[in-house]
């Protein structure tokens, strides 16, 4: 399981990078949804989003999930590319696999890098 | 690998070549619409008979149903289908009528609607029954658009939340949705039950209800069920239940009587409708006493009632606060309402109480055989279906191989995935009607899966390998939607 140290997790398996203001789904995540083949983003720019509130649904041939702002703040920027790539959150989801950035907003419940490995382990049982 | 390669009809197409003669018009010609209303081309198949035929059947002998062979789906109920039903239904009495004649001329047809209401009144312990819902979902819709209506009319509308647990059916926050309401989802505790704490912490007045299913997608009856139902109603809330599991109850526990507000039946579940070829389903609604006035209309009603003379006169009436018509007629009489009807008749109601022992021993003793190979998470006697991984530590083996394997073994593979809260999940319900020779069979088959995981984990990966085609490729089935067999000339324009 891969966990940059920079990044903040939820419980629901979003990342965040407080530098940037990215948001993505983790590397737990898209490798427990396994094949991802359909993104929507449910946002658009300028938005204001709530921590806690959907802003993306993802699709894998597993399951359907929503994914969750780990922050509140203005939308800054939508990765558009998804939409006819879903695959990239499976092969660089820290990468080219970011969702949407928001930006000047305040962080909702996150957790480190080592909290949340702890988390992912405790949930493999 | 076989592979057995049937092209589709209209690659088998030869043009000119044809299977009937239209005989020649016996009504008067009349000139067609204008040319820009007509088609250009019509591009359908042109074959013999005896190539329509072949070419169907040969499709056939690639499918596998409940007629074919065991079919452990957890949560859809996939038992045997009684062959009676398929008489019943095609009475003529049943066949030939039309929902548009006036009732004098359908009282027989009106008869078995009413006494389903009232059969299925009894089963479930609620007041009043609707046979309209084509499906369960459609049930639920019913369901919730009834609860919403109660709340409205006594002037109650900060409401706007529904509990629902995170092991429910897709379809529950999906209906919720359909009519506005948000969802909070509330967490299962470590026995599968709903979290008490949980479930209190997010109760107030902006709950308009609960949707539960119980026994839930774990196969678990909650051990609390009456502190949770207590917990809603105290808010003010109204309790659905979800009858899709209902297999497990007929006979012994009663919803109504535990206090659900409102529930659906998927007769095309427990009740012994066919179902998984896309339907028809068919979902009617029972509700307690205080929503009986917001039932869909119309209802089967007495209008005039009989003696020992004369039989009653059936018809239809309005409930007096009703929310409305849910579909056009009245249900889905002969696919679905007959055959429920005949299922109901035939048991008796000793029989319902022996589906529910059996479906629940069923799937108590597949769990036993089952329980040291693969690891049961929610690991208590369980109701008519339980859930195990599909994963072993230090395998790259997942439950989609597991179950590829199993068609090797000629069974239909478990409800995969689901519910969420398990890893790797293979949901699994043997139904009643199952004997033991075959769940020993299935039990065998997937200890022998077990093993090969750990030696032979390429027999998985590259499963199945007897049947006619191999291993779909699922990533390209959902990300390439091409369901279109041929295409128009201007597709590009048009797209």
């Amino acid at each position: 399981m891969n966990t940059p140290s920079n990044l903040k997790y939820t419980k629901s398996d979003e990342w965040f990078d407080p530098a940037t203001g990215a948001v993505g789904l983790s590397d737990y995540a898209q490798s427990q949804l396994s094949d991802i083949v359909f993104v929507e983003i449910l946002v658009d720019e300028g938005e204001e989003v709530e921590a806690g509130k959907p802003i993306a649904s993802v699709e894998s041939v597993k399951a359907s999930s929503e994914i969750y702002a780990p922050a509140a703040g203005k939308v800054s920027a939508v990765n558009r590319e998804l939409s006819d790539a879903p695959e990239t959150l499976n092969s660089d989801p820290f990468g080219a696999g970011w969702m949407i950035k928001i930006e000047g907003g305040t962080t909702g419940e996150v957790m480190d890098a080592a909290a949340y490995e702890a988390y992912c382990t405790g949930r493999e049982h | 690998m076989a592979t057995i390669v049937e092209p589709t009809i209209f690659e088998l197409s030869s043009p000119g070549r044809t299977g009937v003669t239209m005989p020649a018009s016996d009504v008067p010609e009349v000139a067609l619409p204008p040319k820009e209303m007509l088609r250009s081309e019509l591009p359908l198949p042109e074959l013999a008979e005896v190539d329509v035929v072949r070419h169907y059947v040969k499709l056939s002998k690639f499918n596998y149903s409940v007629d074919d062979g065991f079919y452990p789906l957890g949560s859809c109920t996939m038992k045997y289908n009684p062959k009676i039903n398929e008489d019943t239904c095609r009475l003529p009495g049943y066949l030939f009528t039309h929902p548009l004649q006036p009732i004098e001329t359908v009282q027989g047809n009106l008869a078995l609607m009413f006494e389903l209401q009232e059969w299925l009144k009894e089963i479930s312990g609620f007041a009043g029954v609707t046979l309209q819902p084509a499906a369960g979902a459609h049930g639920e819709f019913t369901g919730v658009l009834m609860m919403s209506a109660y709340h409205k009319l006594r002037g109650d509308t900060k409401r706007t939340k529904m509990l629902i647990p995170d092991a429910a059916h897709g379809t529950n926050p999906a209906s919720v949705g359909m009519l506005g309401y948000s969802v909070v989802t509330i967490p299962s505790d470590a026995r599968g039950n709903v979290d008490l704490k949980a479930l209190e912490a997010a109760c107030d007045d902006t709950v308009a209800g609960m949707m539960l299913t119980n026994p839930n997608t774990l196969g678990m009856f909650d051990e609390h069920i009456e502190d949770v139902i207590k917990l809603v109603h105290d808010c003010g809330g109204l309790m659905y239940g979800d009858g899709a599991n209902l297999n497990a109850l007929l006979g012994i526990v009663r919803p109504g009587d535990l206090g659900f507000d409102v529930m659906h039946f998927n007769l095309h579940k427990t009740f012994s409708v066919p179902h998984g070829g896309g339907g028809p389903g068919s979902g009617p609604v029972g509700v307690s006493q205080r929503l009986v006035d917001f039932l869909p209309s119309p209802l089967v009603g007495v209008l005039e009632e009989g003696d020992d003379e004369t039989a009653p006169l059936y018809g239809f009436v309005t409930p007096e606060n009703s929310i409305g018509r849910m579909k056009a007629f009245h249900g889905h009489f002969g696919g679905g309402l007959v055959r429920a009807y005949t299922y109901i008749v035939m048991h008796g109601p000793d029989g319902l109480k022996d589906i529910s022992q059996y479906a629940v021993l069923n799937a108590n003793y597949l769990q036993a055989r089952l329980r040291d190979t693969y690891h049961i998470p929610f690991d208590r006697i369980c109701m008519h279906e339980f859930v195990a991984e599909g994963q072993f530590p230090g395998s790259d083996v997942r439950a989609l191989d597991i179950s590829k394997r199993l068609m090797d073994y000629k069974f239909h593979p478990p409800t995969n995935y689901f519910p969420l809260i398990v890893h790797e999940a293979l949901m699994i319900e043997p139904t009643e009607t199952e004997n033991k020779d075959t769940l020993d069979r299935f039990a065998d088959a997937l200890i022998k899966i077990a093993d090969e995981a750990k030696t032979q984990p390429e027999l998985l990966h590259n499963a199945p390998s007897t049947t006619p085609f191999g291993r779909m490729d699922e990533v390209k089935a959902a990300r390439e939607l091409v369901l279109c067999c041929w295409l128009p000339e201007n597709y590009e324009e048009l797209a």
